[in-house]
């Protein structure tokens, strides 16, 4: 409910939101697109171009199979022990890859599963010759079943254990064993959230790019993102970037598509363990299967988490708190951070008024232009993976070396749209609330305009919109996809420190940085949930 | 000369501290028993260390004669029917039953039509391809027992299964659960907070008290006597009145 005038700056807002999205969006593709019609293709292009989209394609698909393969056993495992010691920790546990910057886990992973790592070591002494390498395919498939086989457990889960306990006490009493209870009572309840996850760890892994970077090796195992990276960062080769970009677009595209048909499951969490009893579950020796696949996962996922611990303990800390290169690292880091985030909620907070204020007139057709204009616009940011967006942009600044202001400025507003869709969906809600709350209070009160924005609407929605900041923050310190095409001496951020150090072998140094970079980001992370909670909380108790 | 128990459950114990439960008791082949008690008692697990779902600490259940320690739910011989969430909500009717009679449902012409003529006793002739939601909470009930009719076990658990359909309503369904165990030839044991449905269909009561039969004895005539404090205490009658 809101005045005449509020309505016309909540619209000119949404506007002034949606122009900017779509110049940020549209100016790099309109670069691409002018570029890459100048460009042909050259002769070998085309079987190169296929290699890499046929690689993209394969380690997405490997990984979702991977990532499901292992997620759904063990969430039978999981809602079968619905009490064991620990299960929260493990739950909890599953949630942290989700936050950790992918170049962080990177480094955990290659402290686990390296040349060196503990796993080489366990496999040299049963007595296999030939150690497991973590770069090429393999050591891609390794990092992405690391970050999506504990997400898709944690969407998984949950719509298994809503299952009533009668079921499970039905089907011990009919006799249903394994295979039947999981094809006809399991498996419909994971398909609809399974197919979700499926198609959101697909498109997660089609557009890796962290993870490709520093695992993949050579020209074999190169995906999309990455070979746009190369194209322009060392073979300045535009023509090619335009034509990865435009498979990458169109890859990502058909993928959001076929995720429409699917509709996503809710949030990951409500797991509190669900049916008490599960007469089904083995006790016992028969217990082992499930004992055994729930501790090896959780060792899988916490032994780079506690790598990236020690090894970071172990660096020299000191000398890295005390070099000057670091805190200038740090001081860009939370400047872009920052500068995002303040964009992100800016931008969410009038697309999200925007709609609120068009949504009050259906039947409209400007309005509801308008309003899907919003919609869209926060999905589209989906569409166009941040290092295309880079690749535009750092062509229309011709490469962007000597520059500082407009590269800098490009990797704010890369990251603000990267974190706009996130914060969009944590703000809307708590927008509608205290709209339907306040909204005729105020007026009748005669509270307008800004003063109503300064005084209402932003004390009541301070929670919410200090979860999707944090979170804006968090999510821009420890990316490495818009820095990494800008990167130089003078833009230095820390994924871009921690990123050399990995390349010039100081590992200690690394290690270092990866630890300090990594808790801060959880820490900001935990501190966005607890901020959400309140949020949640406070939306309960305000219902009659 | 005395014949075997259907069920017999020799001097069981379960837990220990707050939940702990002894239960004595053995019952006749089909005899219908209610079990009466204030929640918490112990009612449903005694019917759960019958059926299996959880294992005495101490003693011996034998049905038919036969110990069950260690046997798991689905060879001890029982059918059980709950509340509520009997039916599996995403198979349709047919196929609900149908489990009944083969847990990895592969079923032959013989059986899907001897689920039809389940569902035609149960008075849900018809009824097959229509998903648990369409039906009313009575009508799943039915269906629970069209289950428990194919699958012919000697002894049937029920754990409040009428609860929540109505007074005219559970008194049909009563009826039809009686008439279906005759044709079965099982013996019942069902859980119920409703004198008059134990009136109605038992010929024995059990009544526990924090976790103990505190009284074994013939249903008729029962609600009337005096001389038990826990009766005194279930119905809420004052002593002497």
């Amino acid at each position: 409910m809101l005045t005449r005038g509020e309505h016309r700056a909540a619209r000119g807002g949404g506007v002034a939101a949606i122009l900017l999205i779509g110049l940020a969006l549209l100016a790099p593709i309109w670069v691409l697109v002018a570029q890459g019609t100048g460009a042909g293709l050259g002769s070998g292009q085309g079987a190169y171009l296929m290699r890499i989209t046929r690689f993209t394609l394969l380690q997405a698909g490997l990984s979702t199979l991977l990532s499901l393969g292992l997620a759904i056993p063990l969430t039978r495992a999981l809602a079968r022990r619905p009490a064991f010691a620990g299960r929260r920790w493990l739950i909890s546990l599953f949630a942290v890859p989700l936050g950790l910057p992918p170049l962080v886990a990177a480094l955990g992973l290659l402290e686990v599963w390296g040349r060196n790592g503990l796993a080489n070591a366990g496999l040299s002494v049963l007595g296999l010759e030939t150690p497991f390498s973590i770069y090429g395919l393999s050591g891609i498939l390794l990092a992405h079943v690391f970050f999506n086989m504990p997400l898709a457990t944690r969407l998984i889960l949950p719509g298994l254990e809503r299952l009533p306990p009668e079921y499970w006490k039905t089907a011990a009493n009919l006799g249903m064993g394994g295979m039947s209870l999981f094809r006809l009572v399991e498996w419909p309840a994971m398909r609809r959230s399974a197919g979700a996850a499926a198609g959101l760890i697909f498109m997660l892994c089609a557009t890796s790019f962290t993870l490709v970077l520093v695992l993949g090796g050579g020209p074999a195992a190169t995906t999309l993102e990455v070979a746009i990276y190369q194209a322009l960062r060392f073979d300045f080769d535009p023509g090619r970037a335009v034509l990865l970009s435009a498979i990458q677009i169109g890859l990502t595209l058909a993928v959001m598509l076929a995720l429409r048909l699917i509709s996503l499951p809710a949030e990951a969490g409500d797991t509190r363990g669900g049916s008490p009893s599960r007469p089904d579950a083995g006790r016992g020796w028969r217990a082992l299967p499930d004992i055994t696949l729930i501790a090896l996962s959780g060792a899988f996922v916490a032994a780079p988490l506690v790598a990236v611990v020690t090894s970071g303990l172990a660096a020299d800390l000191g000398r890295l708190l005390s070099s000057a290169q670091f805190w200038r690292a740090t001081a860009t880091s939370l400047g872009i951070g920052l500068a995002a985030a303040i964009l992100s909620v800016s931008l969410a907070g009038l697309m999200v008024r925007a709609r609120h204020s068009a949504g009050a007139r259906p039947g409209s057709p400007a309005l509801g232009l308008l309003s899907g204009m919003t919609g869209a616009a926060s999905s589209l940011t989906l569409l166009v993976p941040p290092v295309v967006l880079g690749a535009g942009w750092f062509l229309m600044l011709g490469g962007g070396s000597g520059q500082l202001i407009a590269p800098l400025a490009v990797i704010v507003l890369i990251n603000a749209l990267m974190s706009l869709p996130f914060v969009i969906r944590v703000i809307e809600p708590a927008h509608q609330s205290a709209m339907e709350r306040n909204g005729r209070l105020a007026l009748s009160l005669g509270i307008t305009g800004i003063d109503r924005i300064r005084q209402i609407d932003i004390p009541a929605m301070l929670a919410p919109v200090s979860t999707g900041f944090v979170f804006a923050v968090a999510l821009s310190l420890g990316d490495l996809g818009a820095v990494a095409l800008f990167g130089s001496d003078r833009i230095l951020t820390l994924p871009w420190l921690l990123y050399q150090k990995l390349g010039s072998y100081r590992t200690a140094d690394a290690a270092g940085l990866a630890l300090l970079l990594g808790a801060t980001t959880m820490t900001l992370m935990v501190v966005a949930d607890r901020f959400g909670a309140g949020t949640f909380t406070r939306a309960r108790k305000d219902l009659p | 000369m005395t014949t075997t128990p259907a069920i017999e459950f020799d001097r069981v114990a379960y837990g220990v501290g707050e939940l702990s439960a002894e239960f004595a008791f053995s019952r006749e082949p089909g005899t219908v028993t209610a079990i009466l008690g204030p929640s918490g008692a112990g009612k449903s697990t005694l019917l759960n260390l019958a059926a299996g779902f959880l294992e005495p600490r101490e003693g011996q259940i034998r049905i038919d004669g036969k110990p069950v320690g260690g046997l798991p739910p689905a060879t001890r011989g029982v059918s059980m029917v709950f509340q509520d969430n009997n039916l599996f909500a995403h198979l349709d009717i047919r196929t609900n039953i149908g489990l009944g009679l083969d847990p990895a449902l592969k079923l032959d012409a013989a059986a899907w039509a001897r689920v039809e003529a389940a569902l035609d006793r149960v008075g849900l002739a018809g009824f097959g391809k229509r998903q648990p939601g369409s039906l009313s909470g009575g009508e799943r009930q039915r269906v629970a027992l069209a289950r428990a009719f194919v699958r012919r076990r000697p002894l049937l658990l029920l754990d409040e299964p009428f609860d929540g359909l109505g007074p005219g309503l559970a008194a049909d369904m009563l009826r039809l659960m009686l008439e279906i165990r005759a044709e079965v030839g099982a013996t019942v044991l069902m859980v119920t907070h409703d004198p008059d449905e134990a009136r109605a269909a038992a010929d024995r009561i059990l009544l526990i008290s924090k976790g103990k039969i505190a009284a074994d004895a013939d249903a008729a005539g029962f609600f009337d006597r005096t001389d038990l404090p826990e009766l005194e205490a279930y119905l809420g009658r004052q002593r002497g009145a």
